[in-house]
């Protein structure tokens, strides 16, 4: 197992560092640079700040620049938040979008499985139609339509919940924000959940367990689950990096402080320092819990431990 | 009625179709001894694995069995499935046809094994294992303590086989339902298979009911045979009045359809056509399309199942005797 898990590791790094150099080059396409603005700055004063941040050397210059101050672990400076640098502005932010994003992960996968499993035993009775109408509606509207509907009802219309901002420690501040964000995840989770759930039922394994007289919750705890989450759990990978991503944007809506204004922020700012900080922070991120998915995967299917 | 573990009564299994229905068992009966071994034969789709699944309420969701399956006092038929839990895997346990897919992958052997004792006979986790591990040795399992640990998909098919058994008997069920056990073995498994039938069978004095498609097996452990076409019950009777003196055709065609070491030269003879569709059966006797001795009567009439003395029925209007004919 911890073989799997260095090598794994180490077949991580070199995708980290491509995504890096092609993040770097797209984004040095997009037009315009993060300074430009509606009121030129005096060319000698461009001169010079281009000058600090490097801008001035050859592109493939820069590139090895960056390269070499990401391996020791320096981000740069940003290019429209002066005076701070990438990594400061990461560590303001992240905490945040992390709790965020990963709340909503754990909410929506459970809500997610749980929903399945009770669409696939209800299979074609109301539960399931009730269950597969919400699921579409989270699978169809974009969370920023969402978001928005769910702000007017709850926060403006019935007063409930705050339509958005933020207050440390306030868990209401979060219930909206994370069900926007849970929706859409929960829905593809339960999809997945409610087919692979039906056919694990259909098994003959599953015969063979209820022929033992165990009882159908012990059949659904002991003999279905286990199999039938399989296909889930390597959803979750690419699921998580939806939310991740996504927060990022349900931040904005509810005007959240976490990393998200500051990277839709320096996306338009062309901030390239900080847009590929982010981005190398996510990847790298991603790749863990891809990690601890396929770990997973394997404690669920005995066949994957042994290729 | 007391020396009958096991009383079918008019046991019939419909499933509905979107718009139809289908009858797989039509009308059986049949009792069940203590301790006898009863073959049930026929062709894919004469109804023999429906009428036991149904019967162990395992019927797919839009089947359903009617009927009476008296297990001594109490009736199996039309009982909630969670009382019926109380029962399977307890006093009537199944054995299915693919070891391969009958267990599941995801669990080690012991934990599919021992969580029938601990259901059944409430034993803690521990005491439950042990037994399993004493099961697993009685069926011929090698380093029993060590399979045991293992996952299914780590095991030969004869290997897996075993453990279903082994994973039937655990609690010493007064009837067992093997649902062609040895079809998906290979040759030589399937004779050790079936002496291992044969001996825990005796051992724990444990009716068995062998469903299968192959007179072999039948002649190697069975005491008594149902002869299963169209969904009914063709032929009943002791294996061996059946096998030297067939009464009703189709029992012939079977006869004739298997190979013999003692005829090696000669050719086989196949029941000629197809078994009948059972939305749309023929009128009259189900066989007749394919009968060799089929007369006016048997394409108006069906023919009931009459008893002809000494546990033998027949449901056939032909008379005379089969031998001298050939079939088609």
């Amino acid at each position: 197992m911890l073989r799997y898990a260095t090598r794994r590791v180490l077949s991580a790094l070199p995708i980290a560092f491509i995504a890096v150099t092609v993040c770097f080059f797209i984004l040095r396409a997009a037009p315009g640079g993060p300074f430009d603005s509606d009121r030129p700055l005096p060319p000698e004063v461009l001169a010079n700040v281009r000058a600090y941040y490097n801008l001035d050397q050859p592109l493939f210059m820069q590139y090895l620049l960056y390269i070499g101050g990401v391996l020791r672990g320096d981000l740069g400076p940003s290019m429209s938040s002066y005076d701070f640098s990438v990594s400061e502005l990461m560590a303001i932010g992240m905490p945040f979008s992390l709790q965020l994003g990963l709340t909503a992960f754990v909410i929506a996968t459970t809500i997610g499985v749980l929903t399945g499993m009770i669409a696939a035993v209800y299979k074609n009775k109301w539960p399931d139609y009730l269950l597969v109408l919400v699921v579409m509606i989270g699978v169809i509207v974009p969370n920023f339509l969402i978001g928005a509907l769910l702000q007017l009802w709850f926060g403006v219309y019935l007063r409930w919940l705050p339509a958005g901002g933020w207050v440390p420690g306030s868990w209401a501040h979060l219930v909206l924000p994370v069900a926007v964000l849970s929706w859409a995840h929960a829905a593809r989770i339960s999809r997945l959940m409610r087919g692979s759930m039906i056919e694990t039922l259909g098994t003959n394994y599953v015969r063979t367990a209820r022929s033992k007289g165990l009882g159908e919750r012990m059949v659904l705890a002991r003999h279905a689950i286990k199999p039938a989450l399989i296909p889930v759990v390597s959803y979750l990978g690419p699921g998580l990096s939806y939310l991740l991503t996504g927060s990022l944007v349900v931040e904005q809506i509810f005007g959240l402080p976490g990393i998200g204004r500051y990277f839709i922020q320096a996306a338009l700012n062309r901030d390239y320092g900080m847009v590929l900080g982010t981005t190398l922070f996510y990847m790298l991120l991603i790749i863990a819990l891809n990690l601890i998915v396929d770990l997973v995967y394997a404690w669920l299917d005995p066949k994957v431990r042994y290729r | 009625m007391s020396d009958y573990v096991l009383s079918i009564q008019d046991l019939s299994v419909t499933f509905a179709l979107h718009d139809t229905e289908v009858q797989a068992v039509r009308e059986m009966n049949f009792d069940l001894r203590a301790g006898e071994t009863l073959a049930v034969v026929g062709e894919s789709g004469s109804g023999k694995s429906q009428a036991f699944l149904g019967i162990m309420g395992l019927l797919a969701k839009n089947g359903r069995a009617t009927g009476k399956a008296m297990l001594g006092d109490v009736n199996l038929l039309g009982m909630a499935p969670s009382r019926l839990d109380a029962y399977r895997g307890k006093d009537i346990a199944m054995i299915f046809q693919d070891p391969m897919t009958s267990l599941n992958p995801s669990l080690k052997v012991k934990t599919q094994l021992s969580e029938v004792l601990v259901k059944h006979r409430g034993f803690d986790t521990r005491k439950a294992e042990m037994t399993t591990i004493e099961m697993l040795e009685r069926v011929g399992i090698p380093e029993p303590a060590k399979r045991a640990n293992a996952y299914p998909h780590e095991m030969s098919g004869g290997m897996r086989q075993r453990v279903m058994i082994a994973m039937a008997l655990l609690c010493q069920p007064k009837i067992l339902i093997a649902d062609e056990p040895t079809t998906a073995l290979d040759v030589t498994v399937q004779a050790q298979m079936l002496d291992l039938f044969k001996t825990l069978t005796e051992d724990f004095g444990t009716s068995l009911v062998m469903i299968t498609h192959d007179l072999g097996v039948v002649a190697g452990v069975a005491d008594r045979m149902m002869v299963m076409y169209g969904g009914r019950a063709v032929e009943k009777g002791k294996v061996d009045d059946l096998f030297y003196d067939p009464r009703h055709p189709y029992t012939l065609g079977l006869l004739h359809s298997t190979p013999h070491i003692a005829h090696r030269a000669a050719r086989l003879d196949p029941i000629q056509g197809l078994p009948p569709s059972l939305e749309h059966l023929p009128k009259g006797c189900s066989f007749n399309p394919r009968c060799a001795f089929c007369f006016d009567r048997c394409l108006e009439e069906r023919p009931p199942l009459t008893p002809l003395g000494d546990e033998r029925e027949k449901a056939c209007f032909f008379e005379g005797p089969l031998q001298s004919k050939k079939v088609a």
